[in-house]
Parts: structure tokens; C-alpha cells; sequence
């Protein structure tokens, strides 16, 4: 059973006059990921909705922004999905070091805050709502690099803590795993591992042209 | 309330029933329901699928290929690799020069039968492929891949007479189309 | 306090799955699942495929039932699309789905004893009929595992009247298995102290979770998507939802073993009804010829079916080119996780693995 998004947002007007949203694609765009918690508890408690039950949490890439999509449904009333959105910038994402602890402070937002721009960097956790979206928004920060502020246990998910870069992003550029570089080197000579000579110069001349060493793309056949 | 116990005892009692059937009965009705693989084999199902292979007719040489390249593209593992092979004025014969199948790359999943419009790829039956070496045993050429339309007949029967009869109508159609034509040509060479 | 790494390579954790678990003495007093040792990157692979290649791959998810995932593909991508189904495929979709689960179950309930210490046993029996079952698989898709049998708008190929029989017969034959299993199993004493009050989950926090399938059902909440959403023609059948009432392992493993009955009762009931017709739309036979001229118009669309182990879903966003621009599983064998020290806490070392085996993951889906 579908609930019509119009009677979402005609019930949100009322409700919360506060938050700014409009209709994407048979879904609610949230203008001002800030107030994602205050909806979600909204559409979570209200009688009429009762939307117990996240389902799934997601990111997606759109090259300029990013998005963190939730489906919600509800297991009392036996209907949804009602869909989420809010978005998000790209380059105020930075990789939060999980060793220590510490993260690394995402840039702050700028300038009085407009909402028809995305200036937001980071995303409410929903946690303390939907304890479903815990492993999830995991996944979602692992591959996309959405940062959920709040969250528990902000950790990667499926890659392991060194790793750099998000990898479902369409910008992430994989690692050529068949060339060495000056770090992988000295890790292999310090446990005693001899590297030929001539993988060291190539290391050697990677590190003097400040790149590294990126995997040739796959031929995309895009095109069709 | 029953008996502490009396549970315990049932389970042992189905597990007893089944040592004592296994000897009488028929494996379907309860008896020994394994094969001893290597001497004893059951026959595969005629449309199970394992490694792709090449159909040609009759001869080795009359390869149903054409290399269009269609498997190469539409492989999801991109396991197959196929080289044109060139006539000698240096244009494509439509044939290939070069088809290899890696083995230790393909994943079965029957997509190149799916999308060959010459009904020359097909999934074969013989599933106990090994190589000592991935390179070496597991990369299949194009003269190991080639098997003969009596084969396929073999092995799957209905899809091979199926394909055959579709063959042979097509082929009727293009000499009924060839004769007319080529009369007509004639007749109007005679005309002039 | 001992810290201890379970697995990635442990037989009882059913697959590549590590838990760092915290003990004292032998009651568990913390544990934290670590995934991503089975990852492949299932989504970025797909996103760079044409639509009907995915279906090759979500066989891969969850292994033991290929056919589920098959069907919450085809429903997504059909969903986005537009696409209608013929009568005679939705039934035959059903069957093999129905098939799956029983499948799936029988080998859950194996292990899941296995893990218990009820030695191989009760495993064999079960993978007895799974054989059977699998036979049927080989003969109508190709496969016994990975079966690529379903596609957009039908299915691959059609069940024959032999195919008909034979699983008409298996469904004769099936309740004696059953009879025979719930002899050996459900009141025995030596099961039901290792199961009963063990792991419990309560229904509000399995909400709350997000756990779905018969892990959500053995705690008493009813939620089947079968009956919610009624994809498919699963209206068209009369059959139950199974439910517990205290959500301990014991639940869990009755719920399933109660659930095959139902799936027997669709199954039968779809074998009276099957009509006569096409098994695939004409009007997608291209897609299968050509898969990369296959564009869905640019959108979205999230389809969910509940496979034997929960809700799996879909979520595919097309931009109308051949590859969908993102590709997202929301897999039922993870979510179910996020509870796992909840039901753990308190608990001995052995009941762990127990749990976690009547939890049902298959590491194919949970790192994907």
C-alpha cells in the first residue's frame, strides 16, 4: 500500500512549518539535512504514518553532490515506502581517522546558510531513531564518504580502516595493485622482503612526479 | 507431560528406521541416497550449463563463428577474447583467426548463448575441467573449444534439432530467394 | 577478561565472518561483528555492467537461494521499466521462488544444528531433499546454484509437464520428510534446552532494528512481504504467516520449519493454477538478445522481495543509459546483524554460535 506523497508533505506543512523540502522523483527532498531527524521522528511517532521501520539507507553519487537516500515503511500499518532524501556537498567530506579516534574536522559551513544551494557537509545520524540504519550508514560512509554526524560507531564498514578513498564515488580512481610504490617498498625491506631494482627506480619515479600509482580506468562502454 | 527423554529416544529411533531402510529400500523411498562419484555417475540434466564451446558442421573448417564479437562484448567477466582472421587482400573472412575462452575466468552464467545470433556459441556438458596451470590449462584455444554439431546433438537433443531445423529453413529461403534472383539476372542479361 | 577472535576462518560462522567477542570466564560480555572479508565491490561491478548482466551476478549474493535474489531484480528492474509479466511466468516465478525458500530453510535448519553439535545428522537428511530439489533446478535452469534463470518480463525457460511431476511428487513426498524431522528435532530434549530462552529478541527493538524474515516473524511481529506488499501473484494464495512468541533460537528454527509447510501449501496450490502461455513478453525477448540496447527510462526504483532470509531489496537508479547509475542491495543477511550483540550479551561462548547460525547470513550477501 503506497501512502501519496502529497499527503506527506500536506501533513509536514502543517506540522512542521519549519522544514523546507520539496518533491523529487515520487520522494521528499529535504533542503536542510538538519532537519532529517525532526521529520523522521515526526513520520516515525505521528498516528497517521507510523513509519516504524527504516528499510534502507543509501548514498548515491551525482557527480556535483551527494545524496543519502532512506526508504521508510511502516510494520504496524503495513504501508510505505516513503522516501528521503537530503544532499550533501562532496568536498567537505574528509576521511575521519579511526585509529585515535579523532576525526578530521570537516569543513564548516561558510556564509549565511542558502538554502537552494547544497552547502552541508554532513548528514544527522539516524540511529537514535531507526537502530537499522547503524550498519547501513556505515556502508554509506565507507563507499560515498557521506559523513553521519552522531553516529555511534563511525567506522568503515567493508574496507579496512587504512584504506583511502570511497570507492562506489565516481571519481575514485582505483589503485594499480601490480606497481609498488615508495611506502609499499620501505614496508616490504623493513620484514626483510627483497624488491627488485627495477620496481624501486619506477617507485622512485612515481614519487618524484608526485603521482601515484592508479590502475588504468576499464573501458567503459558507456557509450552503448 | 511426557517422559524426560522420550524425545532423545524418538530422534534415535528415525535415526535407526533410516540405517535399517538404507539397506532395503531404493534410494528414493529411503535407501542410500549417495553415488560413488567416479565409478558410478549420474547424467547431467540436458539444460545444464558449464563451459561455453564452439559448434562447427561437419569439418573443423565450416565454423558456424563469424567473430562478430557480440559473446566478447556482452561477457559479463570478459573471458572471451576473439581475433578476426584476414583473407589475403587483407579483409575480414568472417571467421575467427584467434577465439579463446579463459576457463578459470568464466562464470557459466550462459549470456554468450543467449546473444549469438549464428548459433555457434553453447554451454557444454563436461564439467571436469582442471589444469595444473591457470595460464598454461585453463585459457582454451580455438582448436580445443571446436566441437562438431554431432556433439551438440549429443548432448542436448532438443535445442540442437531445434537449431538445426531453423538452419536448414533459413538456408532453403535464401536459395529460394538466391533462384529467382539470380534467373531474373540472367533473363535480363538475355533481354539486352 | 579474555578477548578472542572468532573467525574469519571458523567453521561455525558460515563463511569469512570475524567477531571480536569479549569473555568472562564463558559468559560474553561485548562482541563486535567485522565485515568485509568476503567484499567485492558487488555494486560498483554492476554499475558498470548493462541491466540483464547484473542478473548473472545477484545469483552471487546469497548463494543458497540464487532464485530469490533473481526475482528482486527482475521485479526492480521491471518496476523502473514499466514491464509486464505473462500469467504462466508470474507462476512459474512463484513456484521456483517457493522452491528456493524450502531450500534455503532445510539447509538453515542443517547448519544451524550443525553448529549445535547435533552432528551432521540432521544436516544430511535435510541435504537429502535439498538434492532433490536442486535436481530440478539442473534440468529446467542450467544450474544447480546459480541459476540466471529468471529475466526482465519472464523467465529463461519453461517447466516442461515432466518438470510439473516431478515437483508435484516431491510436494507428495515432502510432509514425510517433514514428519520425520520435526520426530527427530522438536521435542528433543537435548535441542530444546540448547534453544529455548536463548537469544532472545524482542519485537520492538527486531522493529527498531530493522531484522526482517523469520528472525522478525520468531519474535512476533507480523510482517511478511509476501502478504504486504503482494508482489507478484501472492494474492492469489491462501497460506499463513507463522509466528512466535518469544523470538529465542527455538522460535527462530520452528518458524522456518513451520514456513516450509506454507510454502508447500503455495506451491501446491500454484501447480492447480498454472495456466497454459508465454513464459517471457515478446516484447522483451530483445533485451535478452541485446542487453545493451536496453535503456529504462531515467528514474528510480526500489523493489523488495522477502527472500528466505529476510526483505532483500533493490535499489536502481537509471540515468537511460545501458548501466544504472547506482545499484544498491539492501541485504537482508547485514541488517539482520546490527542486533547480534544484543542477543549475544550474557550468553555462553557456545550459544553465540548458535545464534548467529539461527540468525541465517550468508557472507556472499552480507559483504557483498
Amino acid at each position: 500500500m503506497n501512502i501519496p506523497i502529497e499527503e506527506i508533505k500536506k501533513e509536514l506543512e502543517a506540522r512542521l512549518p519549519d522544514v523546507k523540502f520539496r518533491p523529487v522523483r515520487d520522494s521528499l527532498l529535504i533542503e536542510d539535512p538538519e532537519d532529517l531527524p525532526q521529520v523522521a521522528l515526526f513520520l516515525k511517532e505521528s498516528p497517521k504514518f507510523l513509519l516504524d521501520y527504516l528499510s534502507s539507507v543509501t548514498g548515491a553519487d551525482y557527480l556535483d553532490y551527494l545524496e543519502s537516500v532512506y526508504h521508510l515503511y511502516s510494520m504496524a500499518k503495513k504501508q510505505g515506502p516513503v522516501v528521503l532524501r537530503v544532499r550533501v556537498t562532496k568536498s567537505h567530506t574528509a576521511v575521519p581517522s579511526p585509529i585515535n579516534g579523532s576525526k578530521t574536522e570537516a569543513g564548516a559551513v561558510q556564509g549565511p546558510r542558502d538554502i537552494k544551494k547544497i552547502k552541508a557537509g554532513k548528514v544527522p545520524s539516524l540511529v537514535s531513531i531507526y537502530r537499522s540504519a547503524e550498519l547501513q550508514e556505515r556502508e554509506a560512509f565507507d563507499t560515498f564518504g557521506i559523513i553521519y554526524e552522531g553516529h555511534p560507531d563511525p567506522r568503515r564498514l567493508f574496507m579496512w580502516e587504512e584504506f583511502q578513498g570511497h570507492p562506489l564515488r565516481k571519481d575514485y580512481q582505483q589503485e594499480d595493485t601490480e606497481v609498488l610504490e615508495t611506502t609499499d617498498i620501505a614496508w616490504l625491506e623493513a620484514r626483510g622482503i627483497k624488491v627488485p631494482d627495477e620496481m624501486k627506480e619506477k617507485a622512485k619515479a612515481l614519487h618524484a612526479a608526485g603521482l601515484r600509482a592508479l590502475a588504468q580506468k576499464p573501458e567503459k562502454p558507456r557509450a552503448g | 507431560m511426557t517422559l524426560f527423554g522420550w524425545g532423545v529416544l524418538k530422534g534415535m529411533g528415525v535415526t535407526f528406521k533410516n540405517f535399517l531402510t538404507s539397506y532395503f529400500r531404493k534410494p528414493d523411498e529411503g535407501g542410500i541416497f549417495t553415488v560413488q562419484y567416479p565409478e558410478e555417475r549420474e547424467g547431467t540434466a540436458e539444460n545444464y550449463r558449464n563451459f561455453p564451446f564452439l559448434v562447427y558442421d561437419g569439418a573443423p573448417e565450416k565454423i558456424r563463428c563469424v567473430a562478430c564479437g557480440i559473446c566478447e562484448r556482452e561477457c559479463p567477466p570478459k573471458c572471451i577474447h576473439i581475433e578476426m582472421e584476414l583473407d589475403a587482400a587483407g579483409k575480414p573472412a568472417r571467421k575467427p583467426a584467434v577465439f579463446d575462452i579463459d576457463y578459470g575466468l568464466c562464470m557459466n552464467c550462459g549470456m554468450c548463448e543467449e546473444v549469438c545470433p549464428f548459433d555457434s556459441i553453447f554451454m557444454d556438458h563436461a564439467f571436469e575441467v582442471a589444469a595444473p596451470e591457470r595460464q598454461i590449462g585453463l585459457v582454451r584455444h580455438k582448436k580445443e573449444l571446436l566441437k562438431s554439431n554431432e556433439y551438440f546433438r549429443e548432448i542436448r537433443p532438443a535445442l540442437a534439432s531445434a537449431i538445426d531445423q531453423k538452419r536448414k529453413a533459413v538456408e532453403e529461403k535464401k536459395k529460394a530467394a538466391a533462384q529467382p534472383a539470380s534467373s531474373q539476372s540472367s533473363g535480363g542479361t538475355g533481354s539486352l | 577478561m579474555l578477548e578472542i577472535n572468532f573467525g574469519p576462518q571458523h567453521p561455525s560462522t558460515h563463511g569469512v565472518f570475524r567477531m571480536t567477542v569479549q569473555l568472562e570466564g564463558e559468559k560474553i560480555c561485548g562482541l563486535k561483528p567485522v565485515f568485509g572479508y568476503l567484499h567485492r565491490n558487488h555494486e560498483q561491478i554492476a554499475e558498470n555492467l548493462p541491466y540483464a548482466a547484473i542478473m548473472t551476478y545477484t545469483d552471487r549474493l546469497d548463494y543458497v537461494n540464487a532464485l530469490s535474489n533473481n526475482f528482486g531484480y527482475a521485479l526492480t528492474v521491471e518496476k523502473l521499466a514499466g514491464l509486464e509479466v505473462p500469467e504462466r511466468a508470474q507462476y512459474i516465478r512463484i513456484i521456483m521462488a517457493e522452491l528456493a525458500r524450502i531450500v534455503n530453510h532445510i539447509a538453515v535448519i542443517g547448519f544451524m544444528l550443525n553448529d549445535l553439535g547435533a552432528f551432521f545428522t540432521p544436516l544430511l537428511y535435510a541435504f537429502r531433499e535439498r538434492e532433490r530439489i536442486l535436481d530440478l533446478f539442473e534440468a529446467v535452469t542450467g544450474s544447480r546454484l546459480m541459476n540466471n534463470y529468471f529475466c526482465f518480463s519472464g523467465v529463461k525457460r519453461d517447466l516442461t509437464d515432466a518438470n510439473l511431476a516431478v515437483i508435484k511428487k516431491m510436494i507428495l513426498k515432502f510432509p514425510a520428510f517433514l514428519e520425520e524431522f520435526e520426530a527427530l528435532l522438536t521435542k528433543n530434549e537435548i535441542l530444546c534446552m540448547r534453544c529455548q530462552n536463548i537469544g532472545i529478541l524482542s519485537g520492538e527493538t527486531a522493529t527498531n532494528a530493522g531484522i526482517t524474515g523469520p528472525v522478525l516473524r520468531a519474535s512476533g511481529v507480523n510482517y511478511d512481504i509476501r502478504k504486504v506488499d503482494r508482489y507478484g501473484i501472492y494474492d492469489r494464495f491462501d497460506f499463513k504467516i507463522p509466528l512466535g512468541q518469544k523470538g529465542d533460537v527455538y522460535d527462530r528454527f520452528y518458524v522456518r520449519v513451520l514456513e516450509i509447510r506454507e510454502s508447500l501449501k503455495i506451491l501446491d496450490q500454484a501447480l492447480t493454477q498454472i495456466p497454459q502461455g508465454e513464459i517471457i513478453n515478446k516484447k522483451s525477448l530483445s533485451i535478452l538478445k541485446m542487453p545493451r540496447n536496453f535503456k529504462p527510462p531515467v528514474g528510480e526504483a526500489y523493489g523488495r522481495v522477502e527472500s528466505p532470509k529476510g526483505e532483500l531489496g533493490f535499489y536502481v537508479v537509471s540515468d537511460g543509459t545501458p548501466q544504472p547509475w547506482r545499484y544498491h542491495v539492501r541485504a537482508p543477511s547485514l541488517i539482520n546483524l546490527t542486533v547480534l550483540e544484543e542477543m549475544c550479551l550474557g550468553q555462553k561462548i557456545a550459544d553465540a554460535i548458535i545464534i548467529l547460525g539461527s540468525i541465517d547470513i550468508v557472507l556472499g550477501e552480507t559483504d557483498r
